[in-house]
This record gives structure tokens, sequence and C-alpha cells, in this order.
């Protein structure tokens, strides 16, 4: 079946215009990132004793990779997909032609999975150039990514097609992606989170591909742990397709 | 599909939201080359009828046949072979003229190669090749029409389904889409279309179905439809002050109808000329027309109101 190919090229030829800006975000970041967390804060750290074990670089790499994966994903599953609906209408279009709801989402996920294809491979590569990289089980962390990539941007993009007004992602990114971001065992273990707000660390997707990432870039991963990550992001991306299932149809055909 | 079938059948078709009734069980059925419309004001149900025809929304009730095809289950082949034009646009403004074109032949499956030579020529067609290039964003309510008209025909369409094709657009804009679609009906192209221009579906169609309130009140050719529910001219009678109450027996009889709005008294008869005198003498108009009956005379006939208000 190529209809979901068929989406993807529209998505691809849109990202066309900005390109250039966006990948040389996706280069200067990951530098501009570990060298301040971790070259600079990591300094001050080494001099204070450091808890962790390993350099804060090596600590904080793997979990500024997930995080950046998550913004992305859901950066582009959210005012893109509200503009397909709403504003460009690209969906509307896509329907009158040979293309059903699911191939409209299915191009859309595919490339939003392109995008951090592309952005956890590079910054992969920049985190093995700061010498953070213990083990080549490093490598398994970008199907990861993309795995995390897809458990954010199948349900956001279904939060995109229910919500009526663009509002609603103001909540969604400063009650739920930026705390995620700040507490979800990206920059200090979730251990040191108080009882009550440590567990809901462990239920958010990000926490699971963090510390799954820092194993594997650390060469400390084991099979069974690996694998149950895994399968809570997928079912974070499963149950968001079929969330989205059912809000894109009730938005698009009616 | 045998020679002879309807291109789109539809019985008893019904479309409901929630409680509103917006197509109430209608029948009607389009013949291969023949430009159809459906015609009324805003809320008549054009548009649902529209978008089940276009297999975008499901039926709630009756039968559609669309190319011999069940739109419940066949949609995507029938979309294939269908150009649509939908009421509010869905280009993308922020890529090129030329780049609209290109996806969306991608999305019928169309090769690249093969896209780009269609979209040169459809650019033409709609006199656009010189904006190939340009974003979609500036361009006047016209071109972006006779853009998405380019797009609707990049699969080669059978069936054209055109919403409300010159809604918002100045005379001129309008009278370049209805060239443009006049030349596709003498190619053989079989267009539906919806308006509530009176003088479009007179232009454009062959025959037409004027629905109100989601249901079919009269069918038949522009000419028919006039001929049998109109006479063959009105006078036209405006007044300095309010419009005078009067009854068709002041005419003896050359009177068929009158008809009082606002601003002007209509009178339907056979011979304008001869009732002008007669007119003048009774009501001491301002003004006086005789002009021909039209299909806004026939609309005014079934539903007792103004189509554009």
């Amino acid at each position: 079946m190529d209809y979901p190919l068929r989406a993807y090229e529209y998505w691809l030829r849109s990202y066309r215009r900005t390109w250039r800006g966006s990948v040389i975000s996706s280069l200067v970041n990951p530098v501009l990132y570990l060298t301040a967390l971790g070259v600079g804060l990591g300094s001050v750290m080494k001099h204070r004793g450091n808890a962790l074990g390993v350099p804060y670089v090596d600590y904080v790499a793997p979990g500024m990779l997930a995080a950046t994966c998550m913004q992305i994903a859901s950066f582009e599953s959210a005012y893109p997909v509200m503009a397909a609906i709403r504003w460009t209408r690209q969906f509307h279009a896509m329907l009158s032609t040979p293309l059903s709801i699911r191939d409209v989402i299915a191009g859309h996920q595919l490339y939003v999975a392109s995008r951090i294809a592309f952005v956890s491979a590079v910054y992969l590569a920049i985190i093995a150039g700061f010498g953070a990289v213990h083990s080549p089980e490093a490598l398994v962390a970008w199907p990861v990514a993309i795995v995390l990539g897809l458990s954010f941007s199948a349900p956001v993009s279904a939060m995109a097609a229910w919500l009526r007004r663009d509002e609603g992602f103001n909540a969604l990114f400063r009650f739920g992606i930026t705390p995620m971001f700040l507490f979800s065992g990206t920059f200090f273990p979730v251990t040191q989170l108080p009882h009550g707000f440590r567990e809901i660390a462990y239920a958010t997707p990000l926490w699971h591909a963090v510390d799954l990432m820092r194993h594997l870039t650390l060469g400390t991963a084991s099979l069974w742990p690996a694998i149950g990550h895994v399968a809570y992001l997928a079912a974070w991306a499963v149950a968001g397709l079929a969330l989205a299932r059912r809000t894109y149809t009730n938005r698009l055909v009616t | 599909m045998s020679a002879g079938e309807a291109l789109i059948h539809a019985r008893d078709l019904t479309k409901r939201f929630g409680d509103l009734v917006a197509v109430d069980g209608i029948d009607f059925d389009v013949q291969r080359g023949e430009a159809f419309g459906f015609l009324g004001p805003n809320g008549a149900g054009k548009s649902s009828t529209m978008r089940m025809i276009g297999c975008v929304s499901p039926i709630t009730g009756g039968t559609l046949r669309v190319l011999g095809l069940d739109p419940a289950r066949d949609g995507p082949q029938i979309r294939g072979r269908l150009g649509v034009v939908p009421q509010l646009d869905t280009l993308d403004n922020e890529l090129t003229v030329r780049e609209n074109l290109l996806i969306y032949a991608r999305y019928f499956g169309i090769s690249r190669r093969e896209a780009r030579v269609r979209a040169d020529r459809l650019l033409e067609f709609v006199q656009l090749s010189e904006r190939a290039k340009d974003t979609v964003e500036p361009l006047s309510g016209g071109m972006k029409r006779r853009l998405t008209i380019a797009r609707s025909l990049v699969n080669d369409p059978e069936l054209m389904l055109l919403d409300e094709p010159t809604t918002g657009l100045d005379p001129q804009a309008r009278h370049a889409v209805w060239e443009r679609l006049f030349r596709l009906k003498r190619q053989g192209v079989t267009l539906v279309l919806t308006t509530h221009y009176m003088d479009e579906a007179e232009q454009l169609c062959d025959r037409l179905v004027i629905m109100d309130r989601g249901k079919i009140a009269e069918e038949g050719s522009p000419l028919e439809l006039i001929r049998r529910l109109s006479t063959r001219e009105v006078v036209e009678l405006r007044f300095p002050g309010d419009v005078p109450t009067v009854e068709p027996a002041v005419f003896n009889g050359q009177v068929a109808r009158l008809e009082a709005l606002p601003d002007r008294l209509l009178l339907y008869t056979d011979d304008g000329d001869a009732l002008v005198p007669r007119a003048h003498e009774a009501l001491r108009p301002s003004s006086v027309l005789v002009r021909r009956s039209t299909l806004e005379d026939v609309f005014l006939r079934l539903t007792g109101r103004t189509l554009v208000d």
C-alpha cells in the first residue's frame, strides 16, 4: 500500500520550505546544550563531588536526546496537524482523493518518524563526539528514539484533531511537555523527587525512554527492562493512533 | 458500468446531523455528459448532498450510487475518478501554485514525471502559467478558484463536483471561471454544481433541481422551469413610498400572478409591453422595467423568498 506515502510526500514538500533552519538547529542545539550542561555544569559538579558515577555530560546527554525527540515529535504533531485540518485544510484536500483517514494519519506519523530518525542520528553522533558513548549498544538508542517519537506524536496529533482552538496546545506544553522535560530523569535521577511526584515521573513515557537510552549509551542495559520500556512506549503510540483515528474521523468525515 | 446507467443515482437520500435533517429523502439521477445543478439558498442541503456524492460524508439513509459504485464501500475508488472543487479552498498557501498541483496529483498516484506534464498543461488551461512559481498566498480569490479547478482536473476526472464555484468572486473572475467550465462541458466532462446564483445556473446547467430545506422542490431544465412555473415576462415596478397593495384582477387577466417585495412589485405576464400603460395608470410607479422571467422568479414562486438574502 503506497497510499500513506502519498500523504507523506506532502509533508516532505512542506518541510522543504524550512529544512535549512531546521537542519542547522538539529546540529547546533546538541552542541550548545552538551557544552553548557555537560561540560560547563559538569565541571562544577566534578569539583563538588559527583554522585552519579559517570561524568555529568555522559549522564545528561542521553536524557537530552530523549527530551529533544519528545519536543520535536510533539511540536510537529500539534500546530501542523491543526493547520492541515483548519487553516491550510490540506487533510480535506487529501480526503477528496483516493486517500482515507488511516492514510492521512500514517503519512503524517511517517513524516514525524523521519524527522526524529534524522535528529536522533545526528544527536547520537554528537554525543559520541563528546566522548559520552560507552558502548556500541548506543546504536539501539536510535530505533528507541523513533518509538519514543511516535509515543508522543500519535497522542498529540489525536489531541490536535480534537481541539477546537490552538490555545489548548499551551496547556499541553505548559503542564505536560515542559514538566516532563524537567522532571522525568533528563537532568537528575527521578529518585531525587519526593514520593508522589516520583511515581508520576515513572508513569511518563519520557522517563522510560530516558532510562533506556541512558543504559544503552552507558552500556549498562539489560534485556528485559529494555523490552519493558519499549513496550510501554509502543503502548502509548498504539493507543494514540487508535485515538487519532477517532478524532480525525470525527473532525474530517462528517 | 453499462451505457445509459446514471453516473449518480440517489433514492430517498438522507443526511442528518443529530436532530438536524440537512438532506431529507431526495431522489435524482445525473446522466453522463450532463451539467447538473443544485440550486437553493444557504442551508438548503446542497453542500451536504455534494459531500455525500464526493464520498467524504457518509449517508444517513437511502441509496446512493456514484459511477455505479457504493460510496460506503468503494470510496477511494470513486474519489479517484472525481474532480472536486470544494466550497472552501483547500490550497496550501505557503506552497507554490505549481507545487499545489504536483502534490495533489501525487495523492492520485500519478507519477512525478506525468504530474509535471499535467501541471503545466492545466496551468495553461486556467491561465496561471505565469504565476506557476509564486506562492498561493498573494493570489486573488479568482485566481485561487481557477487553481482549485485546475487541481481538480489533474486526475482527468469523469465527473466534476463544484460546490459554489464562483461565490465571492467579482464579475470578471466569475466569467473567467464560467468560460473554463463551458470548455470542460464541451469536452464531455459531466459537471455537478451547486450555486445560489440564478444566472450561474442558467448559464451552465442543462438540468437542475431547486432545493429548499433539505428537499427537492422542482426539477427540470432552466427553460422548462421558467415556462412551467413562471410567465414569459415580468414587469418590475418601483415606488417613491411604500409598495401598494393590489389584486391581479385590476389588470383584467393580463397579470397571471403578482409578488410584492419590500422594495418593488413584480407583475408576471406574457406580454410586458402591453401591460405597461395600464400599470402606469393604475399604480403611478416611479420606475418601470420589463424583463424576461428568470430562475429567480421560479424560486420566488416556489419558496416565497429571494435566493441571495
